[in-house]
């Protein structure tokens, strides 16, 4: 790895505590964006010759600080910038920068900047965007290319996503407990948002299967601030766990694995592991959550060397706990498939009958009642169930899934 | 003389690495662990799992803290470590109680699991424990 590579990375993992300690001190997203950039400038400067302080982050927040103030100095005053050696006692200041910035006020700095993405006025692909660009420091052009649009479409997205933001104002004072707990909850929402933006997108495209990683080290980012927090532990898991597949979700043709038909040798182990480890700590505090029991179902399938060792009863019942923890259609669909398997294909057909109106739009609610009513013998009703999957179908895989299946009901009517 | 070597480094850096950059980080590791390997003096190496997954148990007055995320203190040092298999953290913190509840001093047990790169066994033990 080149000095130039390795600074990358630090300014990288730097930068979500080193912006939101700049947007505290300045109150404005753009000067504070600008002075992070003019002390990256600066890093890349000076730290390959006198090598990279001991604390990145602390040092942009304590150079970036000092251009800003110039900056908003020159604009008022329009005087020259001082000469570049008013910054040069910066190395020896360095040892006591940690001291004197204010440690307190990290974690709520890094909250508030994950926050302000997350305004409730702003649609989901304008937050997924904003976070990206402004906590990750994503470029632009990586985030277009993720969400197949132009650069300058992304860009202006992001200017109005941001000029949003700027409108509705930001709370500065500290926030208390209850507030804290608000945010986080929302935030968690946003990187799970992130992550399955990745998810569902890096089917077809390979560009945005770089958010799905993003998403996980900002959970990881959350957790390192919030340590005790059993829900982040959960969403960490979780996502972890998805991931883990990622490598087994799709064939060499690009079509859809279906979780019991995947090559368990191509899971990833490692994030198996680390997420079983976080899942373990989170049931310690014995406050379930959606996460958490989302996770906890996820993992039996991580557990399980084949399909047939899958705990369908204990899933069922994770299920049962999710539908009370967060009621939704798509819990009940999901319950009834773990269902299927326990008690068999029409015990499934009754449990979610009931939810067609609701999800009469959604592709998953027809395909999983066209495989259900497939396994039970009711060949035309599957069929016109596949056909109304197939004309909701979001992705080329999920249509080519679908007609796969008809392929086999054509078969066995033949 | 046993030797732990302890690896020390900017935890999001090293988690922000590439697929390729971390290939070629642990290729070159293990071109310079290869030489110790295959004179048998080389044992477990391994990589701590990041310090989200970590639990940090706690001498407290009557009973041991259980405490969420890495031992943060920096009064105190590294004085010994314990690798095992446990099935389950609670295994592994009801291990750490007991340590805990014999060391007179006021200890604390960071509690990491790690993934094993290799699970090589140090053949001159004999001379090790001299």
């Amino acid at each position: 790895m080149t000095d130039l590579a390795y600074i990358d990375l630090a300014l990288t993992a730097a930068r979500p505590q080193a912006l939101g300690a700049l947007l505290r001190y300045f109150r404005d997203l753009d000067t504070a964006e600008e002075a992070f950039q003019e002390a990256c400038l600066r890093a890349i400067r000076t730290w390959p010759d006198k090598g990279p302080p001991r604390d990145p982050a602390a040092w942009l927040i304590f150079v970036g600080r000092n251009s800003g103030v110039d900056q908003i100095r020159k604009r008022a005053k329009n005087e020259p910038l001082p000469e570049e050696a008013a910054f040069s006692d910066l190395s020896d200041a360095e040892e006591d920068i940690a001291d004197r910035l204010d440690n307190a006020h990290y974690r709520d700095d890094i909250l508030r900047l994950l926050f302000i993405c997350c305004h409730p006025d702003l649609p989901n692909t304008q937050q997924i965007a904003l976070a990206l660009r402004i906590v990750s420091g994503l470029t632009v052009q990586q985030i277009a290319r993720a969400f197949l649009v132009s650069d300058s479409a992304m860009e202006q997205r992001i200017t109005r996503a941001k000029g949003r933001v700027a409108k509705a104002g930001v709370a500065f004072e500290t926030p208390d407990v209850h507030e804290r707990a608000e945010r986080l909850k929302t935030v968690a929402a946003m990187i799970y948002l992130v992550f399955n933006e990745g998810y569902s997108a890096g089917i077809t495209n390979p560009d945005s299967v770089a958010f799905c990683d993003e998403a996980i080290r900002l959970s990881r980012l959350l957790l390192r601030i919030f340590p005790a927090e059993p829900e982040i532990m959960g969403l960490t898991a979780l996502m972890l766990l998805q991931h883990s597949r990622a490598a087994a979700r799709l064939d060499e043709a690009g079509q859809i694995v279906l979780l019991e038909n995947q090559d368990r040798g191509l899971w990833n182990r490692r994030l198996i592991d680390e997420a079983l480890a976080m899942l373990d700590k989170a049931i310690r505090h014995r406050l379930p959550g959606p996460y958490q029991v989302q996770a906890a179902i996820s993992a039996l399938h991580a557990r399980a060397g084949r399909p047939d060792d899958t705990d369908w009863g204990e899933i069922t019942l994770l299920y049962e706990l999710l539908e009370k923890l967060a009621p939704s259609p798509v819990v009940t669909l999901n319950r009834a498939v773990a269902l299927s398997k326990l008690k068999g294909a029409e015990a499934a057909l009754c449990l979610i009958e009931p939810l067609s109106d609701k999800l009469d739009g959604y592709f998953y609610y027809h395909g999983v009642r066209g495989g259900l009513l497939m396994q039970a013998g009711r060949n035309a009703e599957a069929r016109s169930a596949f056909d109304r999957a197939i004309t909701l179908a979001n992705s080329p895989a999920e249509c080519a899934h679908i007609r796969l299946q008809l392929d086999r009901l054509g078969a066995s009517r033949g | 003389m046993l030797y732990a070597i302890l690896c020390y480094a900017h935890e999001e850096t090293v988690f922000a690495w590439s697929k390729d950059e971390e290939a070629a980080v642990m290729d070159r590791l293990m071109k310079v662990q290869e030489p110790l390997a295959q004179a048998g003096k080389l044992g477990p190496v391994g990589r701590l799992m990041p310090t989200t997954a970590a639990t940090t148990v706690r001498k407290g007055k009557d009973e041991a803290l259980v405490l969420d995320g890495p031992f943060a203190e920096t009064k105190e040092v590294l004085l010994g470590f314990y690798t095992a298999e446990f099935d389950s953290l609670d295994e592994a913190v009801a291990f750490s109680k007991e340590l805990s509840a014999v060391n007179p001093g006021s200890s604390s047990y960071e509690i990491r699991p790690f993934y094993v790169f290799h699970h090589n066994e140090i053949k001159a033990a004999e001379s090790g424990s001299s």
